[in-house]
């Protein structure tokens, strides 16, 4: 990685502008021409150090209801919990931490309904109580690493 | 959330998403690329995105890094519990240090007295402690009790399916 890679990818975690020429944009910006950048970035996504070039979605203004929840659950019955929770297409994405609480999850249903309908499942299903946080503000959004 | 996309965009909205689910091509006009597969003309295809990045559904056109591989392997879920009256104040300016990557309120339940969440990453566990220690200075008295819970493992990785749909 050289430093217009670089350059390139600290500008391009804020996005590509929405202009009518956004390459051209770009280019003016970081002082390259436009199909060298597209070539770098393709180059990034061939070798793995960028996993996606597209639009983040913040899903969710499309409705639907989402909630982090967590569970307390015992050693000896980890995999076959992280094995039911896989096999649940609302669990969009599931971590085992490092806590008591040790496994974090989120919830993703058409309704808050369907949310407590599915918390009922998994409840009934491990015998274990599920920790529910749907969150109630949402103070930044923003993944962006400094490279 | 309420969701505050016109009724007329929201069909064009779901195909958009449909239709960049791989990605936005690296061509030299990629505005007139999404215009065609959404069968329109390029001015409306790029009025279109910018009415959905106004109200938040497109967060930004972006470049996504692998951050196991650019070395932030670490990610810790610093929680917080900090006293109401102060959140609304606090929660933000938490939500605006560089290293923290997502920021929420959540309620508290009776054995879980954490009311702020923020999402630290770094290279290391150790390379983490400096960033709490700033979001502890900065809540200061308001901030009653604190937790880190590193992440070990990803158990499942899918993205969120489409709400309401």
């Amino acid at each position: 990685m050289d430093d217009l890679d670089r350059r390139l990818l600290n500008r391009l975690q804020h996005g590509l502008p929405l202009v009518r020429e956004p390459w051209v944009a770009l280019a003016a910006e970081l002082d390259s021409d436009e199909a060298v950048l597209r070539q770098r970035v393709q180059a990034l996504l061939d070798d793995g150090t960028l996993t996606r070039f597209g639009p983040m979605f913040d899903i969710e203004r499309l409705g639907g209801a989402f909630t982090l929840a967590a569970l307390r659950v015992p050693e000896e019955r980890f995999e076959e919990v992280a094995e039911l929770l896989a096999c649940m297409p609302e669990v969009a994405h599931n971590y085992r931490r490092e806590h008591v609480w040790n496994m974090w999850f989120v919830l993703g249903c058409a309704s808050y309904a369907e949310i407590e309908g599915c918390i009922g499942l998994i409840e009934v299903a491990t015998g274990l109580r599920v920790l529910n946080l749907p969150k109630e503000e949402t103070y930044h959004v923003g993944l962006h690493f400094p490279l | 959330m309420s969701a505050c996309i016109s009724p007329s965009d929201e069909p064009l909205a779901r195909r958009l998403i449909a239709f960049t689910e791989a990605g936005l091509p690296l061509v030299a006009d990629p505005w007139a690329w999404l215009a065609e597969q959404l069968q329109l003309s390029v001015d409306d295809c790029l009025a279109l995105l910018q009415r959905l990045q106004a109200n938040g559904l497109i967060r930004r056109i972006a470049a996504v890094p692998n951050h196991y591989r650019l070395g932030y392997r670490h990610n810790g879920m610093t929680v917080w519990d900090v006293d109401d009256e102060a959140l609304a104040q606090l929660g933000p300016a938490v939500g605006a240090l560089p290293f923290v990557s997502h920021c929420y309120r959540r309620p508290r339940r009776g054995d879980w007295p954490y009311n702020l969440f923020a999402m630290v990453h770094g290279r290391s566990a150790e390379d983490i402690e400096p960033d709490r220690e700033t979001i502890r200075a900065l809540l200061g008295d308001a901030c009653n009790a604190d937790e880190m819970l590193v992440s070990s493992r990803i158990l499942k990785k899918t993205g969120l399916r489409l709400g309401g749909a």
